[in-house]
């Protein structure tokens, strides 16, 4: 098991690899921070000695070898716009948007699952109809729109819950900071979370409904009903934990997309997270912030997809043996 | 009183283009402790008699008809929680592939332990020891150790013991055996049989074996159930059907199996092949492809008829208007 994982995390590198390089290669191509840094009236000397604290005037690897290593040691630079270090900045954003994303996960899953086992198992009925054409609409409404048509109705029309910001917060420790803690936080994170879980949580009903009718139809269900076994240990004891396997891949990649894309989600509710801080950065060609968060991301998958392996291990025991046959050398 | 009694069973499925009759007024019985093989090519309607009989229909496939006695009490109006505690206590099920019939995420002693567990009232650690002595009894080597090993880790055969002890864990007077050599490698298909029949005569429980295997049958079974296009064309003792068959459709079925003892350059085969259920002709649904039809089979259809040993459904063994047979000699 140990071994296992080590090998995963250094599968992981050549990965983290290619995207810093990529990360790194939009220094060299987008934009010209030294431009943007220096403003309207600059003497070539200024530029000159910007260029060289900047690092600018070395070849490509070299900049790329130092970038990675500072990387590798949290340190992205500075921020070209704030004129602040980007690891501040990131640390600053990162609880505001984990909150969200773990919310808008949870809630996906403690929604979407027991409806998609709803609709596959009572297909018939007239709820799980309703609950099909409601996912239907989940799937097919872009993320702005849903932000945007909530904050009409509730924060607007309603006036229930705020239409954006994080509400107030706690600071927990030397950084964290948490609206879980007070009453306006957690009002101000129900529609963002509606927003950004939505699309996943009709996603992931529609898969495992669609897994679990396939797997209700394998020959081991049908031997379980021909045993006598019950309803309820066939459908939510065998046929749901085979659904699980499939479903664990998706949700896991899901999961990386949520955080990924918060961004539009953060944008509508002007939620002071990551995405928020990309897409401000994006306009101005911030390129230390930019690159950062793509390496965050990147590691963001990789500890997702980690952790899908670990999933796998616990629920397939197919898997288990495999490896420690491998491992035996056989 | 037979253990199990089919009386003029059908099964229809409803579709768009009206009603497909599955299977056609199917009479049939099981003594206790008996054999019966059910013979017949793919889609006669031999696994579907065997799900009928368990109520394991798939949708939108439904009893019509006709009754099903197990134990002189009727089971074919049961509901579907009443028919569960008959599944697997009274009537047990073993399917074709072991690949495909264990849940592949528990492992086979869990499966045993649930199954044991849902029909009879014993604790945990009970159920565990009578799971062992299960897979000690279907042939499974130091079935203490194993029993917590996935099905992944067993072989197709030893995959079937494991089967076979998962239908019969909780004792059940009957068991239905719907093609379990089919699947297997040759060699192992004969362990399997001689398994199954062991076990049957160990514990008194009867068979219903389905299979499109004359050899299996004329090994295990006590009488022969011969099925063709939904409906029974012989029922009778393997003997008499393996020797002298009634039914020109066995006797086909007898022909086309190759014999060590005389050296054939051609397998005898019937000719034609079995009809859609949308197209069963009118009269005896062999008719079409019968060496020795004649005019009533093309307008009347043939009820099982005593044809010496054995019954058959051929109005050549109707004995109040004998067919002349220089007429189509």
């Amino acid at each position: 098991m140990p071994a296992f994982i080590l090998s995963r995390l250094l599968q992981a590198i050549p990965v983290l690899l290619v995207v810093g390089f990529i990360a790194y290669a939009m220094f060299a191509f987008v934009g010209d921070p030294v431009q943007i840094m220096l403003g309207q009236d600059y003497t070539e000397v200024q530029r000159q000695a910007l260029i060289h604290d900047l690092g600018l005037d070395q070849p490509f690897f070299v900049q790329y070898a130092k970038f990675m290593w500072r990387a590798v040691q949290g340190e992205f630079g500075i921020s070209y716009r704030l004129a602040r270090p980007v690891s501040g900045l990131i640390a600053e954003r990162l609880p505001a948007t984990l909150e969200l994303s773990v919310t808008a996960t949870v809630l996906s899953l403690a929604v979407g699952l027991p409806m998609g086992v709803y609709t596959a198992v009572y297909r018939r009925s007239w709820l799980a109809r309703g609950f099909m054409v409601f996912s239907l609409a989940g799937i097919s409404l872009p993320t702005f729109l849903t932000g945007i048509l909530l904050i009409l109705c509730f924060s607007v029309g309603l006036g229930w819950l705020p239409s954006f910001g994080r509400g107030e917060v706690v600071h927990i420790g030397a950084w964290w900071t948490t609206g879980f803690l007070t009453l306006s936080g957690i009002k101000a994170l129900i529609l963002p979370a509606i927003t950004l879980g939505l699309f996943q949580m009709t996603l992931i009903m529609r898969l495992v409904r669609a897994e679990m009718l396939e797997v209700l139809r394998t020959d081991y269900i049908k031997f379980a009903r021909a045993r006598g076994l019950t309803d309820r240990s066939i459908k939510f004891g065998h046929a749901l934990r085979n659904t699980m396997v499939p479903v664990i891949t998706i949700v896991g990649l899901q999961l990386g997309m949520i955080v990924a894309f918060s961004l539009v989600t953060e944008t509508v509710f002007q939620w002071p997270g990551m995405g928020l801080l990309f897409i401000q950065s994006v306009g101005v060609a911030d390129i230390p912030v930019m690159s950062a968060y793509l390496l965050l991301i990147a590691v963001v998958f990789v500890v997702i997809n980690l952790v899908v392996d670990l999933l796998y291990y616990a629920v397939d025991p197919r898997l288990r043996i495999e490896r420690s046959s491998a491992q035996a050398g056989r | 009183m037979a253990l199990l009694d089919v009386q003029n069973l059908t099964v229809e499925f409803p579709t768009r283009r009206g009603v497909l009759r599955a299977l056609d007024g199917v009479s049939f019985s099981i003594e206790a402790g008996e054999v019966l093989g059910v013979v017949g090519e793919s889609g006669a309607g031999k696994s579907l008699t065997g799900a009928a009989i368990i109520g394991l229909l798939e949708p939108p496939g439904r009893i019509a008809g006709g009754r099903i006695l197990l134990e002189g009490s009727r089971i074919d109006d049961l509901s579907q929680s009443q028919l569960r505690r008959i599944r697997g206590r009274r009537i047990g099920a073993i399917f074709q592939d072991p690949l495909t019939t264990l849940n592949p995420l528990y492992s086979i002693g869990r499966q045993l332990i649930e199954t044991i567990r849902t029909h009879l009232k014993l604790s945990e650690a009970d159920a565990r020891k009578r799971a062992v002595r299960w897979l000690e009894e279907v042939g499974i080597p130091a079935a203490a150790q194993r029993i917590d090993a996935y099905p992944h880790e067993f072989s197709g055969g030893q995959r079937q013991r494991v089967v076979i002890a998962l239908a019969l864990c909780a004792e059940p007077a009957l068991v239905i055996a719907d093609e379990p050599t089919t699947a297997l490698d040759v060699s192992i298909q004969a362990q399997i049989i001689a398994l199954l029949k062991r076990l049957a005569r160990d514990h008194g429980t009867s068979v219903m074996l389905i299979t499109h295997d004359m050899g299996v049958i004329a090994e295990t079974a006590d009488r022969v159930a011969v099925m063709y296009a939904g409906r029974i064309a012989e029922i009778g003792p393997v003997a008499e059907i393996v020797r002298t068959p009634a039914h020109p459709y066995t006797l086909g079925l007898m022909g086309s199996i190759p014999s060590i003892e005389h050296r054939v350059e051609r397998l005898a085969q019937i000719d034609g092949a079995m009809p859609r259920l949308t197209a069963i002709p009118q009269g005896c649904a062999f008719n079409p492809r019968c060496p020795r039809v004649f005019a009533r089979c093309r307008i009347e259809r043939p009820d099982l008829l005593p044809a010496g040993a054995t019954e058959a459904a051929c109005w050549l063994h109707d004995a109040t208007i004998r067919p002349l047979r220089a007429a189509h000699g």
